[in-house]
């Protein structure tokens, strides 16, 4: 780390740091310094392509979910989400009831997992000052191992309606291949219970940490619904003025490949926006359970949050939100009559938008008359935060640049982690260089 | 630091991705109950997703997660391969290709642009292959994830000194065992279950669906160890039987382990015929 080459005649620093870790995803960071002011910020995204939107085409459609899955190991049920409601939309099907409710209850575990691996194992080190959890318990082994068991009881709900944890297998388009009896939920509860206990002592703790001022000016976006926070359901709007339905994304939301990256950037009327808890909290915080909302009163944390790193406090809001409502959708719970409904197969074009952990994540897809996909289309969340983290490093850059390369790459590191970034939506490879000119 | 050379008797461990969604990873860290216990019996000295401390090599035990997509990557396994001592590939990219080794039917260039606008800056070798055809692997876990119940079970006996040994008999085994209904036959799916190697304990007919095959082909049904399954038999199955057409036959074997030789010769076989 902080390895310094000098190229003598130009009078420009390189300096690269090997592996910005605890972040999912592969790619580096070129930071470009001159006269002491930041020129470029540059996030490359070296994941290779996996060209799932390519190999889609001339898949049948109720293959999509098992395939989209593996976009992500820690965000599938997401990725099963978004396409089942854009095909649903193209069969005009609309799955209500208790099948609705199982899907929000196995999105809710997707979220309890997600945040907690990033919460304690991912984020928390940087402000205990740790290289990881692992090490952190050492030191910590209680509240390592708090993180864990909420982190397994988001598991147990997927493991429970999914078969497993990592890409299950009965999320179907209608429904799914299996549901639960009552009593198979029944056996969640006390363990969500200590969970949710667990998820209020996590905002308390988080509440406390020592945050850096810094409040970027956000343009943020997430789904919002009028009864509920949102998952599978709601408008896309925007906190600078924007509410459309997800069949109008494209309209608004355009995708941009630049030379240095693997995965394209999202901007929204031309510029960069924020996806994820954050904006999803911004938005719709009036919608939480009375609990959530309570917690945040006590500590005295003013919504709506503007600073990055705040992020933490939002994830940790959004597992105590998602464990109290596993409970409600549990307690209220009768099983469906059919585990789905039935399909007509019909050829159009279906879009949807979902909120994933990390964000909204867009899907389209063109079927034919045969149920065959002639055309697929997905935006990731991370690729829509990408033109955000670049501005704010752009932004925070300035007040770390006297300190040596080295600290000031660790505090980029920092910067890039609070979005969580999924890259391939995974990996963790960022090679973060930063070039000065004129030193 | 010196906390840590004192630590140095113990095995290093390392983890290393190439193309994958990352999944086999986090059932590493899905092990919760036994993560902070592997933490111990072993020295984590590089594993980039879970900690920034990164230790150089040699390690004593590596897993490898993701397939071989790009000139670098190619290179970089073989230099990974220097510096271990065992090598486990997790996982069906790693093992056998991955989903997105479907590019190996396609032309790739096209793939490029239906999914880039400016398919030249994409850096990207045709075809998507597993670890094995690169550099020699000393043992392999199966799945799309991997079960994590197999990982620890490996690491252990490794730990122990002994060489792990994993059932490598058909998803319809275990099915058995678990006492499911057979969806096959009760319920007329296209089950792969017959010719997929057991592991996952048949959660795909426990949840009321068809095995689709994530832990690749099955061996020694019918005459032993490393012996293909009958992949042809299934096949006529799914066709007379089950009225599959042969774009839908091959499409089953043409899945996340399609790049393995028995089911990529059984999809050929249907993509004539289609």
């Amino acid at each position: 780390m902080g390895q310094t080459k000098s190229e003598g005649e130009k009078k420009t620093r390189t300096i690269a740091v090997g592996t910005i870790a605890r972040v999912e995803g592969e790619g580096a960071l070129r930071v470009t310094v001159k006269d002491g002011g930041v020129q470029d910020v540059e996030l490359k995204i070296f994941e290779p392509p996996r060209f799932f939107e390519a190999f889609l085409q001339g898949r049948h459609y109720d293959e999509v979910p098992d395939i989209v899955a593996r976009i992500c190991g820690i965000c599938p049920v997401a990725y099963q989400m978004s396409a089942v409601h854009a095909i649903e939309q193209i069969f005009g099907l609309r799955v209500d009831g208790a099948l609705r409710d199982l899907r929000r209850l196995i999105y809710c575990g997707e979220w309890i997992e997600s945040h907690a691996l990033h919460v304690y194992m991912l984020q928390a080190p940087d402000f205990l000052g740790y290289e990881s959890g692992i090490a952190m318990a050492k030191d910590h082994g209680a509240l390592v191992a708090r993180g864990l068991r909420i982190k397994k009881a988001g598991n147990a709900i997927m493991t429970l309606l999914g078969g497993r944890s990592v890409h299950p297998v009965s999320v179907k388009v209608g429904g799914f291949s299996r549901v639960p009896f009552r009593r198979d939920l029944e056996r969640l509860r006390d363990e969500l219970l200590w969970a949710r206990d667990a998820a209020v002592e996590t905002v308390r703790w988080v509440a406390g940490f020592d945050y850096p001022d810094f409040s970027p000016d956000y343009n943020y976006v997430a789904l919002a619904h009028p009864d509920e926070y949102p998952f599978n359901e709601g408008d896309v709007v925007a906190s600078g003025g924007l509410q459309i339905s997800a069949d109008e994304f494209e309209r608004h939301f355009t995708e941009h490949q630049v030379s240095y990256s693997n995965a394209l950037h999202c901007t929204l009327h031309g510029s960069p926006y924020l996806v994820g808890p954050l904006a999803r909290l911004n938005l719709n915080h009036e919608r939480l359970t009375p609990l959530a909302k309570q917690v945040l009163a006590d500590r005295r944390i003013p919504l709506p949050l503007r600073n990055p790193f705040h992020g933490i406090i939002a994830r940790s809001v959004e597992i105590l939100f998602a464990l109290e409502e596993s409970l409600h959708l549990i307690e209220r719970y009768e099983p469906p009559p059919a585990s789905a409904s039935p399909i007509v197969v019909r050829p159009g074009v279906g879009m949807a938008c979902t909120e994933a952990p990390r964000g909204i994540l867009y899907h389209r897809y063109e079927v034919d008359a045969d149920g065959v996909i002639r055309k697929a289309k997905i935006v990731p969340p991370t690729s829509q935060n990408q033109g955000r983290i670049e501005q704010d490093l752009r932004l925070f850059l300035p007040r770390v640049l006297d300190r040596s390369d080295k600290e000031a790459s660790l505090a980029c590191e920092r910067v890039i982690r609070c979005y969580d970034p999924c890259i391939s939506c995974a990996t963790h490879f960022l090679n973060l260089e930063i070039e000065r000119e004129g030193v | 630091m010196s906390t840590r050379d004192a630590e140095n008797t113990r095995p290093k461990l390392a983890v290393f991705k190439f193309a994958s969604c990352d999944g086999c990873q986090l059932s590493v860290l899905n092990l919760e109950d036994d993560l902070l216990a592997l933490g111990q019996a072993l020295d984590i000295a590089y594993f980039p997703e879970a900690s920034s401390h990164m230790n150089p090599g040699p390690y004593d035990l590596a897993l490898v997660e993701g397939s071989i997509t790009t000139e670098e990557d190619a290179h970089r396994i073989r230099s990974v391969r220097e510096q271990v001592k065992v090598l486990i590939t997790i996982g069906a990219c790693a093992t056998a290709g991955g989903i997105q080794a479907l590019r190996n039917w396609a032309d790739l260039e096209s793939f490029k642009q239906a999914v880039y606008p400016s398919p030249q800056y994409i850096q990207s070798l045709q075809t998507s292959t597993p670890i094995s055809e690169h550099v020699p692997v000393d043992f392999e876990l199966w799945g799309c994830p991997i079960d994590k119940g197999q990982l620890l079970r490996v690491i252990t006996d490794l730990l122990a000194g002994v060489r792990p040994h994993l059932q490598a008999e058909s998803v319809c085994l275990e099915c058995k065992r678990r006492g499911n209904v057979c969806v096959m036959v009760a319920k007329g799916l296209a089950c792969l279950g017959p010719v997929t190697r057991a592991g996952c304990g048949a959660i795909c007919p426990g949840m009321g669906r068809d095995c689709y095959g994530c832990f690749g082909p099955s061996e020694g049904a019918r005459k032993g160890p490393g012996v293909p399954p009958n992949t042809a038999s299934l096949a006529s199955c799914f066709h007379n039987e089950l009225q599959l057409i042969p774009v839908d036959v091959m499409r089953r074997f043409r899945g996340i382990n399609g790049y393995t030789s028995s089911f990529k010769e059984e999809s050929a076989r249907w993509d004539k015929k289609t």
